[in-house]
C-alpha cells in the first residue's frame, strides 16, 4: 500500500508543477558588456558579462580558446541571516557548476588567451538561487555577443514529502515531516534538451527522479520563453 | 532585402538546403540556425546574423581611434579600448622618426587614428601611413556601442555625412567605437554626440535618416541642408 | 581607455563656461532615483542611482556583546563591495583600497553625525547590544559612487526596523517589528563630494569627470539651526587645496546644500 504524503498544497497556492511568478530583463548594468536579471517568486538574481577581455595573470592563459570564469555571490541582505560578504566555500562550488553548465553552450575559440567573466549576484533569496543565477547569466551572455550553440534554463525541482514539486521555494527546502524535502537543481540546453548541470541533497528513488526531470524539462520550456522574450525587447 | 527580425542563440532563423550559413550561424541538417544575439541579414541565400551587442574584435584593415599607453626603442602601444592593445612601429608612421625622440612625436596621452595593419597571434600592428590617419589635436571623443558603427556611417557614408553637414563638424569614425569630432565651437561637437548616440540607440528603427533629422532640428539651429534620403536602410556589414 | 589628453583639455575649457557635456551646470546633480525593499529579507534595503551609477544598500541587525569602553552602547558597521560587476577597474578578490576608503567615508559620515541612538541599541549592559551591518554593493559605476553610496547607506538606515526579537528564548525572529532602528532625524548628515577640475568645482561627476579631476573632498553635512554643520571631510587624489579653492568649496558646499538638502531628507525618511 502506498502511503499518501503528507505535502498536499503549497502554501502560495500553486499547482505543484508550476513555478512561481517569473520576471526577465536585459541590460541593468549598463556599462557592462551584456546584464540581465532573472526572478522566480522573490528569489532574484542579477548577472553581468564583461570580456572577452585579456586574462591576467598571464600563466592562467589558454592560447587556444578563451576561458569562462563565474563569480557567484550572495549579498550580505540577501536572506534572514546575514552573509559575511566575500566568497565562501558553497559560493566557490554554485560558482564552479554553474560554470561547467555555461561552458557547455558557450564557443570561445575565437578568444584565444581572454576570459569571459560572468559575474552574478543575490540580492533577494528565498531558493533556488543557483539556477535563478543560471538563467540570469545565459541572457547576460547572449547580450554580451558570446557565441552559443544553444540557450540553456534552469530550475529547482524537489520531493517535499512524497510529492514531487517544481521551483521549490524557501518554505518547501525547510519542509520536515515524513520524508522530508529534497531539493534537486537541474539545468537543461534549450535545443538538444540535454541535461547541463544535476545536483540533489536529500532522498529519492530513480524512478521518481526521472518523473521530477521530465517535470523540469517542461518547465524549463516556460523559463526559456521569458528568458527569450526579454532578449527580444531590449531598446537598443 | 534586410530582414529586421531579432534571433537569439539556438533559435531556428530558417529551412531550407538552398541557404548559406554565414556569420553568426550554423547549419544543423535543414535548419539553419542562430548562434550569436542579434539581427537576422539574408540577402540572396547567405543567412547572417548582425550583433546588437559585444565587444569589438579587431580585423585587418579597420580604422581604430586609441591612445598612446606606452613606448619603446621600436615603437608604441596603442590602447583602444577594453584590452586590445596594438602596436604602432616606427617604420609605419610617413615620416622620420628619431629613435630617441619617439615621445616628441606621440607621447603619452595623446590619440591616434591609426589602421589595422595585421592581427596575428604575436598581437596587432597598426599603421599610419594611410590617408585619413594621424593624431588628434583637438576636438572631442566619444565612446559608441562597437556594434552601430557601420549605422552611424550608414550606406556609403550617407548617415555621418548627414550628421557633418547638421553641426558643421569633421566626424571620424573608429571601428572600436571610439569617435573624433571636431568643430568650430565646443556646442557644435557635444550637438554631433547627441545625434550620433541618438543613431546609436535608435539603430534598428525604420526611416531612421528622417528621425534623426528631426532629432537634430529639436536640438536647435541648424543649417540642413537637403540631403538625397536613403531609403534602403540596411545596415552595412564591413567585412 | 583612460580619458585622453585632447578630451580633458576640451573638459576644462567647457567649464570655464560653467558648462559640462551632459548639458549640467557645475553643481547639478544627476536624475536620482530610489527604489525601496530590493530585499525583503533585510531589515532594510534599497538601490538608488544617480543617472547611470547605481548602488545596492541593505541594513542587517543582529545581537553582540558591547565594545568593553562602551557597554550600554550598540555598534555599527558600514562596508563596501566594488563588484567587478560595476566596472571594467575592479578586480576579483578581497576587499582593495577603493572599497575599504569608500566604506569609511560612508561611515564616518553616519557616526560623526550620531544619527543612530547607539544608547537606545543597548539590550542588556555590558553583555547584549544591538549591532547595525549596513552593507553596500556597486552595480554600476559610472561616476561618483561615494556620494551614491552614502545616500543609499543613509536611506537604508532611515527606513529600518528592528526585528522581532525573543527576550525569554534569546531568538531573533524572520520578520521585523512596527520599531524603527533609534535614530535622531535631526541629526541625518549626507555626503557632498567636491571635485576640481581646471577652474571649477563641481559636484556628481561623471566616470570621465571623475577620472581627471585634481582632487576630490567630500563633506558630510548636517543641519544645525537651518545651517550646514559638516561632521566629516575626506580628500582624496593627489591635488593640492589652495586658499582661494577653499573658499570657492565652502561656498559651493552652502549652495547645494542648501539647493538639495530637504530633498535629499525626503528621500531618506519617507516611505
Amino acid at each position: 500500500m502506498v502511503e499518501k504524503s503528507s505535502y498536499t498544497k503549497r502554501e502560495d497556492g500553486r499547482k505543484m508543477d508550476e513555478t512561481r511568478p517569473l520576471r526577465a530583463k536585459v541590460g541593468i548594468v549598463p556599462s557592462a558588456d551584456g546584464s540581465a536579471m532573472f526572478e522566480t517568486g522573490t528569489t532574484r538574481a542579477i548577472a553581468a558579462v564583461r570580456g572577452p577581455r585579456i586574462l591576467h595573470p598571464q600563466h592562467m592563459q589558454d592560447p587556444r580558446r578563451g576561458l569562462l570564469r563565474v563569480t557567484y555571490g550572495m549579498m550580505p541582505f540577501s536572506v534572514w541571516e546575514r552573509i559575511r560578504p566575500g566568497p565562501s566555500r558553497r559560493s566557490q562550488e554554485i560558482s564552479k557548476v554553474i560554470e561547467w553548465a555555461l561552458s557547455s553552450i558557450v564557443d570561445l575559440s575565437e578568444f584565444r588567451n581572454s576570459v569571459v567573466d560572468v559575474f552574478i549576484q543575490i540580492p533577494q533569496a528565498d531558493a533556488g538561487t543557483r539556477v535563478a543565477g543560471i538563467n540570469a547569466a545565459v541572457m547576460a551572455l547572449a547580450h554580451a555577443g558570446i557565441p552559443m550553440k544553444e540557450m540553456i534554463s534552469a530550475v529547482a525541482v524537489g520531493k517535499i514529502d512524497k510529492t514531487l514539486v517544481v521551483d521549490v521555494d524557501k518554505e518547501e527546502e525547510d519542509y520536515k515531516e515524513g520524508e522530508g524535502s529534497t531539493d534537486i537543481p537541474m539545468c537543461i540546453l534549450s535545443r538538444s534538451k540535454e541535461i547541463a548541470l544535476l545536483q540533489l541533497d536529500g532522498k529519492i528513488s530513480p524512478d521518481d527522479l526521472k518523473k521530477v526531470i521530465e517535470m523540469g524539462k517542461k518547465a524549463c520550456e516556460k523559463i526559456h520563453e521569458v528568458q527569450v522574450k526579454a532578449l527580444k525587447e531590449i531598446k537598443e | 532585402m534586410a530582414e529586421r527580425k531579432i534571433v537569439v542563440p539556438g533559435e531556428t532563423i530558417i529551412t531550407g538546403e538552398d541557404y548559406l550559413p554565414g556569420n553568426g550561424t550554423k547549419r544543423e541538417d535543414e535548419d539553419i540556425v542562430a548562434n550569436k544575439f542579434g539581427l537576422v541579414d539574408i540577402s540572396d541565400r547567405l543567412v547572417k546574423v548582425i550583433p546588437l551587442s559585444g565587444r569589438y574584435i579587431p580585423r585587418r584593415g579597420n580604422t581604430i581611434i586609441g591612445q598612446v599607453v606606452d613606448y619603446n626603442m621600436k615603437g608604441w602601444m596603442i590602447d583602444f579600448g577594453n584590452t586590445n592593445k596594438g602596436f604602432l612601429q616606427v617604420s609605419e608612421v610617413p615620416w622620420y622618426i628619431n629613435k630617441n625622440e619617439l615621445l616628441d612625436h606621440f607621447d603619452f596621452g595623446d590619440v591616434l587614428v591609426a589602421k589595422v595593419d595585421s592581427v596575428t597571434a604575436r598581437g596587432i600592428d597598426l599603421t599610419i601611413k594611410v590617408k585619413g590617419c594621424g593624431k588628434v589635436e583637438q576636438g572631442i571623443l566619444i565612446n559608441i556601442n562597437p556594434n552601430k558603427v557601420p549605422r552611424v556611417i550608414g550606406k556609403e557614408g550617407s548617415m555621418v555625412t548627414t550628421v557633418k553637414e547638421m553641426t558643421n563638424c569633421n566626424i571620424t569614425v573608429g571601428q572600436n567605437g571610439v569617435i573624433w569630432l571636431k568643430g568650430d565651437e565646443i556646442d557644435d561637437e557635444l550637438k554631433a554626440k547627441k545625434i550620433i548616440e541618438f543613431i546609436s540607440e535608435n539603430s534598428y528603427v525604420d526611416g531612421l535618416t528622417e528621425k534623426v533629422k528631426e532629432f537634430a532640428e529639436s536640438l536647435g539651429k541648424s543649417k540642413s541642408k537637403k540631403t538625397k534620403k536613403t531609403e534602403d536602410e540596411s545596415v552595412e556589414d564591413k567585412e | 581607455m583612460e580619458v585622453p589628453n585632447v578630451q580633458k583639455q576640451r573638459i576644462i575649457e567647457y567649464l570655464k563656461e560653467g558648462k559640462r557635456f551632459d548639458g549640467r551646470e557645475p553643481q547639478d546633480y544627476r536624475d536620482i532615483k530610489v527604489e525601496l525593499g530590493i530585499s525583503k529579507s533585510s531589515e532594510a534595503s534599497c538601490s538608488v542611482k544617480f543617472g547611470k551609477t547605481e548602488v545596492y544598500a541593505g541594513v542587517k541587525m543582529a545581537l553582540v556583546t558591547p565594545y568593553p569602553d562602551s557597554p550600554d552602547e550598540g555598534t555599527m558597521m558600514v562596508s563596501a563591495e566594488l563588484s567587478p560587476m560595476a566596472s571594467e577597474d575592479f578586480e576579483l578578490g578581497p576587499p582593495k583600497i577603493n572599497s575599504i576608503e569608500l566604506a569609511r567615508i560612508v561611515d564616518r559620515g553616519i557616526r560623526e553625525s550620531k544619527l543612530i541612538d547607539v544608547k537606545k541599541l543597548c539590550v542588556k549592559e555590558g553583555e547584549k547590544v544591538w549591532s547595525v551591518f549596513v552593507d553596500i554593493i556597486a552595480i554600476n559605476d559610472d561616476g561618483n559612487l561615494l556620494d551614491v553610496a552614502g545616500l543609499a547607506a543613509l536611506i537604508a538606515i532611515g527606513h529600518a526596523k528592528l526585528p522581532v526579537y525573543d527576550e525569554k528564548e534569546d531568538k531573533i525572529e524572520h520578520e521585523l517589528s512596527k520599531d524603527s532602528l533609534p535614530i535622531d532625524k535631526e541629526a541625518a548628515s549626507f555626503n557632498i563630494t567636491l571635485h576640481k577640475i581646471g577652474d571649477q568645482i563641481i559636484v556628481d561627476p561623471n566616470l570621465e569627470e571623475e577620472e581627471i579631476s585634481d582632487y576630490r573632498i567630500s563633506l558630510a553635512v548636517a543641519s544645525k539651526k537651518g545651517k550646514p554643520m559638516i561632521t566629516s571631510i575626506q580628500k582624496g587624489k593627489e591635488g593640492t587645496i589652495s586658499s582661494e579653492d577653499m573658499e570657492k568649496i565652502l561656498n559651493t558646499l552652502e549652495e547645494v546644500w542648501n539647493k538639495q538638502f530637504d530633498n535629499i531628507l525626503k528621500l531618506v525618511f519617507e516611505k
